[in-house]
Formats: C-alpha cells, sequence, structure tokens
C-alpha cells in the first residue's frame, strides 16, 4: 500500500486538538441521537498534515502537468481568480442578505448575465445551473415547458446526434422523452437526410454540440436549425465546446435557441475534484420567460449619480427554482474576472489559440495514428488508439503516457470512433509542451510496433501500476468499515 | 470473430436465433470483443411484455462503455435468461450460448428477412475495421 488510509493510521488515544474545558454547562445530545458505531481517526495533527501532503503529492492536475482532456478544457485556471473570489465583499457575504448590502454581488452576477449574452447571442441568461448536466436539464424542462404553454403536448422524442455527450440523453430521458439517436455523415456533420426524415410533429427538438464532440464544426448548422425549426422543434446547444467559437460565433445567430456555458470549462473556474462546476443557461427571446427563477436584474432604475438597484426577478412562466440560493457565486466571480482580464479581443485570441493548438497537435500526429474524420479540426480532434499491425488498445496508448507525465486523453469516447483518443490541448499550453507531448505520442506509436508488451503493461514509472478496472467495477466496496465490525 | 451461420445479425450488433416462431436474442462474438469486459447487466423489459421492433431490452456496461441492447423483431417476451444479471461474464466467455438475453414470440415472422446472414454481417465487421 502507497499510503495508508486515514483509519489505518488512527492509534486509539491520538489527539489532534485538545480543547479547552467548557466554562458552560454541558448539554448533551438526547440519547437517541447518540450512536457507537463510528470509529471516527485518532491522529496528531502531523500525523494529519503528513498524511495529506503524502497524497497531495500522488496526484495530478494542471497545475502539475498537460491535461489533454477532450471535451473538458482542463485550462489553467488563472491565480488571480481565486484572488478576486477571496475578496471579502464576495467571500464573507451570505445569500439571506438583504439585497441592498449586497448590491455590489447582485452588479457581478448581473453584469456577467450581459456578457453571456453578447458572448452567445442569447436574450437572457440564468446563472443558477450547478454545472453543465443541470443546465441541460434546465434546457429540456424549458423546452417541454414551451411546448406545453402552447397546447402542443404530442411532442415527446428529443433528437440526439451520435457523437453527443451522454448527458444530453440522460437529460432528456429524465425529462421523460423519448431519444431518438441522429447519425453522423461520413464528414462528421449531423447527417441531413436523416434528420429530415426523423423531424415530424412529434419531436421535441434536438440537442446538438457544436463544435461536436469529433472537435468538427458542423458545416450545416443553419440548415440543421432550420430543419428542426420548421418541425415545430427547438435546438439546444450543449455549450461544452464553446472555447472554440469565443469572439468568433455564437450560437444563438447559428439558431440554437438554448444553450448552457460551463464555466468551469470555457471561462476557467475549476474543473473536475477542484470544483464545483457551474452551467449557466441563456435562452432566446421566446423562451426568456421560462427560466429557472430567480434571475438577477435591475428593479429600480438608477440615475447619473446613484446606481441602480439591483435584485431578484421570477420570469412570469418561470419552471421554478432548480438550485438553492443563486447558483456557485463563487464560480461566477472566478468566470467574471476571467473575462475582465481578457476584454473583447482577448476572448477571440483564446479561441484562436485553442482551435491553432489542436491543429497544430494533429498535424503532428496524422502520420502515425489513424484520423477518422481528417479535416481542419476546432479546439479538439479524435485519433484512433488502433494501429494498424498491432494489437494495443487505446487504454494502452494513455496508460503509457502517463509515463512521460502526460495526463491521457479522453479514451473510449466519442461512441462513434473505434478505439477513440479525444485530444484537447486549449490555448494555455505553449509549442515547447505540445511539441514534447507529439514526441511522446510518436515515440509510444513507435514502441507499439517495437515492444508492444511496454504499453499492455503501464503504467511504469507511477505510484501505482495498471489497475484492475474490472475488479474495480464488479467489486464494490464504498466503505472501508462494516456495522457489523465495529464493537457496540 | 466467430460468426456461427445459423443465426441472423443486426448493424447493432445483436444476433437472433429462430425456433419456429420463438426468436432468442443475444450480442455477438463482435460486440463483447469491441465493449471488453462486463461489468454490469440490466434488463429493460419484463417477461410478458409486448415490445416492437428497434425497442432496447436490455442495457449493459463495460469498463469502456455502456450499450443498450435492442430486439429487431416485434413480440412478446417469453423468457428472460435471469441467470445473466449474476454471471455477465458469460457475455464475455460465451456470448452465443450461455448469454442468450431473451426470448420473444414474434408476432411478425418478416421482420427477421431484414436481417443480415453470417456473411454479410462479416463483410459489415471488415467495412467498420476499415
Amino acid at each position: 500500500m502507497l499510503e495508508p488510509t486515514i483509519y489505518e493510521l488512527s492509534s486509539p488515544g491520538r489527539v489532534g486538538v485538545e480543547f479547552p474545558a467548557p466554562d458552560v454547562p454541558r448539554a448533551p445530545l438526547p440519547e437517541e441521537l447518540e450512536r457507537q458505531d463510528l470509529p471516527l481517526p485518532e491522529l496528531s495533527e502531523l500525523d494529519v498534515v503528513r498524511h495529506f501532503t503524502h497524497i497531495s503529492n500522488l496526484n495530478y492536475s494542471i497545475d502539475f502537468g498537460f491535461y489533454p482532456l477532450g471535451s473538458c478544457t482542463m485550462k489553467y485556471n488563472p491565480k488571480v481568480n481565486e484572488a478576486a473570489a477571496r475578496l471579502p465583499g464576495f467571500a464573507h457575504t451570505h445569500p439571506l442578505q438583504p439585497i441592498e448590502t449586497v448590491q455590489g454581488n447582485l452588479a457581478l452576477m448581473f453584469e456577467l448575465q450581459e456578457w453571456l449574452k453578447e458572448i452567445s447571442g442569447m436574450a437572457a441568461v440564468t446563472l443558477q445551473p450547478a454545472a453543465g448536466a443541470q443546465g441541460e436539464y434546465v434546457g429540456v424542462l424549458i423546452m417541454r415547458a414551451y411546448h406545453v404553454s402552447r397546447g402542443d403536448r404530442k411532442r415527446t422524442k428529443m433528437l440526439i446526434p451520435d457523437s453527443a455527450h451522454g448527458t444530453n440523453p440522460a437529460s432528456s430521458a429524465m425529462s421523460g422523452f423519448e431519444v431518438v439517436p441522429v447519425p453522423t455523415d461520413n464528414r462528421g456533420n449531423v447527417d441531413l437526410e436523416a434528420l429530415k426524415s426523423l423531424c415530424d410533429d412529434t419531436i421535441v427538438g434536438l440537442m446538438l454540440t457544436n463544435p461536436n464532440t469529433l472537435g468538427l464544426f458542423d458545416e450545416n448548422v443553419l440548415e440543421v436549425t432550420r430543419i428542426v425549426h420548421e418541425a415545430g422543434g427547438l435546438v439546444y446547444g450543449d455549450g461544452a465546446n464553446l472555447n472554440a467559437l469565443l469572439g468568433i460565433g455564437r450560437p444563438g445567430d447559428m439558431g440554437f435557441d438554448i444553450l448552457h456555458f460551463n464555466l468551469h470549462k470555457t471561462f476557467s473556474t475549476p474543473h473536475g475534484g477542484g470544483g464545483p462546476g457551474s452551467g449557466p443557461v441563456g435562452v432566446a427571446a421566446h423562451l426568456a420567460d421560462f427560466l429557472p427563477e430567480p434571475v438577477v436584474g435591475i428593479v429600480e432604475e438608477g440615475t447619473e449619480e446613484i446606481p441602480p438597484l439591483y435584485g431578484f426577478i421570477r420570469p412570469i412562466k418561470s419552471i421554478g427554482r432548480i438550485k438553492s440560493f443563486h447558483g456557485h457565486f463563487g464560480m461566477a466571480v472566478r468566470a467574471y474576472t476571467y473575462i475582465s482580464m481578457y476584454g473583447r479581443e482577448g476572448l477571440r485570441s483564446i479561441a484562436e489559440h485553442a482551435v491553432l493548438n489542436a491543429n497544430y497537435l494533429l498535424a503532428r500526429l496524422r502520420d502515425h495514428y489513424p484520423v477518422p474524420y481528417d479535416r481542419i479540426c476546432m479546439h479538439e480532434f479524435v485519433l484512433e488508439g488502433h494501429l494498424p499491425g498491432t494489437e494495443v488498445h487505446a487504454l494502452d496508448i494513455s496508460k503509457r503516457l502517463m509515463d512521460y507525465n502526460f495526463h491521457p486523453p479522453t479514451n473510449y469516447f466519442p461512441l462513434v470512433v473505434r478505439e477513440a483518443l479525444m485530444i484537447e490541448p486549449t490555448e494555455t499550453e505553449s509549442k515547447q509542451t505540445l511539441d514534447a507531448f507529439a514526441d511522446a505520442m510518436i515515440k509510444i506509436a513507435e514502441e507499439a510496433k517495437t515492444q508492444p508488451e511496454l504499453l499492455r503493461s503501464a503504467p511504469h514509472n507511477k505510484p501505482v501500476s495498471r489497475l484492475d478496472e474490472v475488479k474495480a467495477a464488479k467489486e464494490l466496496v464504498l466503505c472501508c468499515w462494516l456495522p457489523e465490525d465495529v464493537k457496540a | 470473430m466467430n460468426i456461427p451461420t445459423n443465426l441472423k445479425y443486426t448493424r447493432g450488433d445483436e444476433w437472433i436465433k429462430v425456433d419456429g416462431n420463438i426468436a432468442t436474442i443475444g450480442i455477438t462474438d463482435y460486440a463483447q470483443d469491441q465493449l471488453s469486459d462486463i461489468v454490469y447487466f440490466e434488463f429493460k423489459v419484463d417477461a410478458g411484455e409486448s415490445v416492437s421492433k428497434n425497442a432496447i431490452i436490455a442495457t449493459l456496461e463495460s469498463v469502456k462503455a455502456a450499450a443498450d441492447v435492442s430486439t429487431p423483431v416485434s413480440g412478446e417476451v417469453t423468457e428472460l435468461n435471469e441467470a445473466l444479471t449474476e454471471k455477465f461474464e458469460s457475455f464475455n466467455s460465451d456470448p452465443y450460448g450461455e448469454a442468450w438475453i431473451l426470448k420473444i414470440e414474434m408476432t411478425d415472422p418478416s421482420e427477421v428477412d431484414e436481417l443480415m446472414d453470417a456473411a454479410a454481417y462479416e463483410k459489415y465487421i471488415e467495412e467498420r475495421e476499415g
């Protein structure tokens, strides 16, 4: 064992912090609320510090190295975001404070809503959803509420391209809709003929990611949204890949009716273990009245001398409240800071460099790995981790990359590519880093031919070697102790 | 790749065995090979239920992906292979035998005519292998 669990380090009677004797009468819990079966670990302060420091050294993060996890946009999270989020006026406020005392916070939320509207071409925005998947769910509920408000109750089918993120069908199914897959054509676009044949008066709409998970901009996006609209459906935009479009193209102008943003992808708030996420949703004008409540608005216009009074507004046909309080406010502060630091021209340069970096890597790797949909990509691209004449798999390539100190790309997704390796470098990487990664990938392709066993048994220089994923998935042990193991 | 000649095949990599009006359905050797080790399996229909062509009858998960299993024929589910929910490693070890998923009494046996035979299925795999 690399590092024992904190329970294994426990030594009976050891204490980290001695509390002073109480100077008020004891008020014990009622007996029925007391329990004996919770063996909390007993350690000294130094034991605890060392344990967590050891564990943190085993971790991998964007601050440690390159993290090309496709569709996750693992870009660098600028430290200035953290400085802003820790300003006492933001960090020490409470969501139940009277609005007069938190006008700065509300102004920030209002302006962030305005900026997201401008960036996306949407008419109204809510900052509430906790992350992308909840944003999708909100979007789908809005689609349902819109159809129902028009007395149109026969729409039950949600069209979803076969390259979509798995959350799209999940959000639709959770909303009670039938998921109907739409095939991808041989250029990686939505298959228009198939789409036309599926569009009728029973469709709720289409959930589309553009650029899609193949990293390709749908060349027929205007035609796609037109076909869905003509059938009376709405078009939902999965904003996971918005990084490729910032300052260049606006989903609202492409015919999307709804779009979620991932602040933890596009707008550099922490992603993964560092979260929480944040998934604001923007809608076109005809859906603005359905947004979850509350949205931040101006409740009293200001004058030249007096600023406006910001407050909470309930859209008149609101689908209701979907998150306690006002979403993940700390993430709104970080995203606001990020957008402020870049400004209008800077935002555009983010997209330009994200796309340039991805195309540079694709150009370097094209001759070494099969590329299923080979055309100019956007912010990411997909290779096949299946090398002709070898027996290695995408998983082996991914594990071997760890030996070269790179986080593996997303593998086995999207499902439309066999042995997929989905690579998204983001705009924050230098040419030196991209070259080092490409060199490693090329070397691994060579190793796959000459020493395939090296890949199949990788990683070799990491704290743990190849994990038994089947055992991990089948034999779930989610608790390090069982109640019956503990003496009452 | 094992592709028995007495079975019919779908583009979704299911196999179907026809015995009179009864169709037995499972996933192919190619499907289990692509998915790798199956770690989860669940029926999506009950015995006695009527299903229409293309309905999802089961879902399974491997360490790589989750996949739905659909029925290529309409009819009434007559029998589920309950043993599978305990022993889904048989998908990997014996996809055409022990890992049959369910049986359907077909209402329209002509639906079988639209399916691929072993030779056509083999060609279909080759196309995808590029």
